[in-house]
């Protein structure tokens, strides 16, 4: 149906193409998912497909673009816009009006739609998605799911016969993405509506991808079936890095095919291989009793007691809007609390000053870019104070003096926020969702470095809805619902007590398992 | 019966048409610009207050009347401010202060000197004025949602209404985003000198604010934004010459009207082809729009006695203006009088506090509580 011929792209200011001598067709009715690691150009295709790169990107794009043999690659994104719907990664920043039932409609208006045929669609997209209730809603006041869930809708009511989706979920809590992976595959099974989606969690889509399209990162793109493709992928989801080391063929890709494979693997005891700590050795860290913080006369956090021990990685879980950014902005100190306590080395970091609670408590912030303001990496590292190089070496060695920060990959970038933090030694470090965007390899990285932390005898909380990420880097879980902490413990028992923040391996392997490596082990040793 | 239960469905909870608010708020204020009695400016102050908090929604615009207020009464303060500092008002003398000396060339200025009653008393006034004209549009905002009121523009101006559109929503955003900024930047070390601090905060808030305007327009091209039926050459040319005849005549028949000495006929002619060839140029430029509109706002009798109410008042002031020209400039040393037709006309103003329909928003909130 659609169809790339030699689609090559250089961006502007560089000689090195992100793209090279790309061959895609996309069939009618199948979801394709496009994955590699950061930095490969997912974006940049999925850009092609919409009609937004070079337009809106600059650069040199050369090749073509047939729609049922004609050629599109001319036409401009609004002329495309009853055939290819496209959602980017932020559907806030892309919403035009101001409630649910007129972003519905904005797109057919455009179109120039009937008011007749208009209002059928808008009902029938309210009850495709589920969101018939939110219809007169303020698209602002609407959850993290809920406004993608409309964004989806708002290219829906054209009936195109392409949605692109641009990481759609990076930014969800696991229940509210699976939400919105099921809406996709509603699309692709009742509508017969092809998807082409980009994402870094594999773990969530690869179940229901009919294709893979991967971008290796030289220019080049492997397409094929997913247990093909995913046989040699640099990124793979757990499952499938389990089934490559336990060498299970073909590759398990949900976590029921891998059940059943797992049926035959023995594994050690495991009893031997919980690193129980003694977390009852008071060693610093930070203690909040009580908090609760009001907006105006709602509640945002309601009587919630939190400890950070020195020495271990908390994380901090739970829906978009529970408050997890805001606890982290109280314990930090910038937010004013109503009542409570926070206490760390005897002093409360609400009563200091701005660079004496530097001292205490370090937070990277959810827009990691706002932190930086300077032209060049080496700038950044001298207003940063004496010490920012030599951490930002240690964290992610490499990095040339010149670059411009906006310039930085994800990771990158992160690392370099997280030196200008950490120039001051704090003991205390809180994290907003710094996964947001980063591949397997950088969060592997990542969660090497809070490793080296908590070495260094800080005490770590995360906010995170990266349950595979937080299997591996965290040692201690708290789940906020409404402002309130509903479990707080070891990471095992909580993902043992809620399905929903499982990572994969322990939906096969049973509660207690957590990353592939122990697996690994565990097998090795029988 | 039937006419009776028809005419309450028009109140049924829904948004008012925005055109006919900003009517009224046009009447208000225009009301407000015919006097500078601080009662009368007083009063209407107070009746555009009751309407908003009656009849505004939930919705974040709704929230701006503060920023409104605020605004006037520094309208007011400065006013005040100036009067002060250049004050030579002959009068009671409230404070004597000494007068700073100027050089012989700045003639007829006065820097500070005694404070005179009737010299705070006509700056006061002026400002009060100003700030109640303020008061005004800043209600229409917080009651009429600014990106419903566009839909009403000609489908040939419908470029410039997004544009305007995209601008309302860019600047609560860029609050937001101050915000987010600030509080980022305290969490780092860095520049602390007056100029490098300004760099920190507007530095990540512009790119920001590009970032977000060119996620908007990428949106909002791929939703099919700016589609234009395919009109031939030709027309659009003929489009662009009437736009500038009639850009040419409104000019010279304006000024033909201002300008005393140019004969009357010519004014007339160039006023009449100035705007006959606008006409036709938006109605070919609107044809070039594809669009349709999705739950139009209708007109029904609520919008009308709303729109009423504010021609009404304007109305008044107009006629205060002319027969009780003490009444709606009072002097500054005496007490300012009000009579029964200027305070009942401004008293008007409150009939949308109850004929206008409840936003639908605020039900919305109580049936959600």
């Amino acid at each position: 149906m659609i169809e790339l011929r030699r689609i090559t792209f250089t961006p502007p200011d560089s000689s090195e193409q992100v793209l090279k001598d790309v061959d895609l067709t996309i069939e009618e009715g199948e979801l394709l998912l496009v994955s590699g690691p950061t930095g490969s150009g997912k974006s940049t295709l999925l850009g092609v497909l919409a009609g937004l790169v070079p337009r809106f990107s600059g650069g040199a794009l050369e090749g073509d673009l047939l729609l049922d043999g004609t050629s599109i690659i001319r036409t401009p994104p609004r002329e495309r816009a009853g055939i290819i719907g496209y959602v980017g990664q932020d559907p806030v920043a892309g919403f035009v009006t101001d409630t649910v039932e007129e972003e519905l409609a904005y797109g057919m208006e455009q179109l120039g739609l009937a008011p007749a045929t208009m209002r059928r669609r808008v009902e029938e997209t309210l009850d495709l998605l589920g969101i018939a209730d939110l219809r007169q809603r303020s698209l602002r006041t609407l959850s993290g799911g809920q406004q993608q869930r409309v964004a989806i809708g708002s290219v829906l009511t054209t009936h195109p016969r392409v949605v692109v989706l641009d990481e759609p979920t990076s930014a969800l809590d696991p229940t509210a993405a699976e939400d919105v992976l099921a809406t996709v595959t509603r699309l692709v099974h009742d509508l017969g509506t092809s998807v082409v989606l980009a994402e870094h969690r594999l773990e969530r889509v690869v179940p229901f991808a009919d294709r893979i399209a991967l971008l290796v990162g030289d220019g080049s793109v492997a397409v094929g079936d997913p247990a093909d493709i995913l046989e040699t992928s640099p990124i793979v989801p757990p499952l499938v890095e389990l089934g490559r080391e336990l060498g299970w063929s073909p590759l398990p890709l949900t976590v029921r095919d891998a059940r059943r494979r797992a049926r035959g693997v023995a594994l050690a005891d495991r009893v031997g291989h919980l690193d129980m700590l003694d977390t009852s050795l008071d060693t610093g860290g930070l203690s909040a009793r009580s908090l609760t913080v009001t907006r105006g006369r709602t509640p945002v956090l309601h009587d919630v007691s939190i400890d950070l021990p020195a020495g271990r990685v908390t994380a901090l879980m739970g829906r978009n809007g529970s408050g997890k950014s805001t606890l982290l902005w109280t314990l930090q100190g910038t937010q004013k609390r109503l009542t409570g306590s926070v206490d760390v080395d005897g002093q409360d970091p609400a009563t200091l000053d701005p660079d004496r609670r530097r001292e205490l408590v370090g937070l990277l912030p959810q827009t990691a870019a706002d932190l930086l303001y300077l032209e060049t990496v080496a700038e950044e590292c001298d207003a940063g104070g004496p010490r920012t190089r030599e951490i930002l070496d240690s964290l992610v060695p490499g990095i040339p003096d010149d670059q411009h920060p906006r310039d930085l990959s994800e990771g990158q970038r992160l690392a370099l926020a997280l030196s200008l933090i950490l120039s001051t030694d704090p003991p205390v470090v809180l994290l907003d969702e710094p996964t947001r965007g980063l591949d397997y390899a950088a969060k592997h990285a990542l969660s090497e470095i809070l490793r080296d932390l908590t070495r260094a005898g800080k005490a770590v909380l995360v906010a995170t809805h990266d349950v595979e990420f937080v299997a591996e880097a965290a040692d201690d879980v708290v789940v906020l619902a409404d402002g309130e902490v509903v479990s707080a413990g070891d990471v095992r028992s909580v993902t043992a007590e809620s399905p929903a923040f499982a990572p994969q391996v322990s939906k096969v392997f049973g509660p207690g398992w957590l990353h592939v490596r122990e697996i690994i082990e565990a097998v090795g040793e029988r | 019966m039937r006419t009776l239960r028809r005419a309450a469905v028009a109140r049924l909870p829904r948004d008012l048409h925005p055109v006919a608010w900003w009517v009224w708020a046009i009447g208000m204020a225009a009301y407000a610009s015919f006097t500078t009695n601080p009662l009368l400016l007083l009063l209407l102050v107070g009746v555009v207050s009751v309407v908003v908090a009656a009849r505004r929604g939930e919705h974040p615009w709704a929230r701006s009347f503060r920023l409104y207020v605020g605004l006037a009464l520094f309208i007011v303060a400065t006013r005040v401010l100036f009067r002060v500092l250049l004050g030579a008002v002959p009068g009671h003398v409230l404070i004597d202060l000494p007068e700073v000396p100027l050089p012989d060339w700045v003639l007829g200025i006065r820097l500070l000197g005694p404070i005179t009653r009737e010299a705070l008393l006509a700056g006061l006034y002026d400002g009060m004025r100003l700030g109640a004209i303020v008061i005004c549009v800043g209600a229409a905002n917080a009651l009429a949602n600014p990106k419903r009121l566009l839909r009403s523009l000609p489908p040939a101006l419908y470029e410039v209404g997004t544009a305007v559109v995209v601008a309302v929503t860019v600047l609560p955003q860029l609050a937001e985003s101050v915000q987010r900024v600030r509080a980022a930047q305290r969490l780092r070390a860095g520049a602390t000198g007056k100029v490098k601090r300004l760099r920190r905060f507007l530095v990540p808030v512009l790119e920001d604010a590009l970032e977000r305007s060119m996620a908007l327009a990428a949106g909002m091209d791929t939703r099919g934004y700016g589609r234009t039926a395919g009109i031939p050459d030709a027309t659009r040319r003929i489009t662009s010459v009437l736009m500038l005849v009639s850009l040419v005549g409104l000019c010279v028949g304006v000024y033909a009207i201002l300008d005393g000495t140019t004969p009357g006929w010519l004014a007339a002619t160039m006023l009449v082809l100035g705007v006959g060839a606008a006409a036709g140029g938006l109605r070919l430029a609107g044809r070039r729009v594809t669009r349709t509109v999705y739950r139009p706002d209708r007109w029904r009798w609520p919008e009308i006695v709303v729109a009423l109410s504010g021609i009404a008042v304007g109305a008044v002031g107009w006629w205060i203006a002319r027969e009780q020209v003490p009444i709606a400039y009072p002097g500054v040393s005496t007490v300012p009088g009000v009579t029964l037709i200027a305070l009942a006309g401004v008293l008007i103003g409150l009939v949308p506090a109850v004929a206008a329909p409840v936003p639908a928003s605020l039900v919305q909130e109580e049936a959600a509580a």
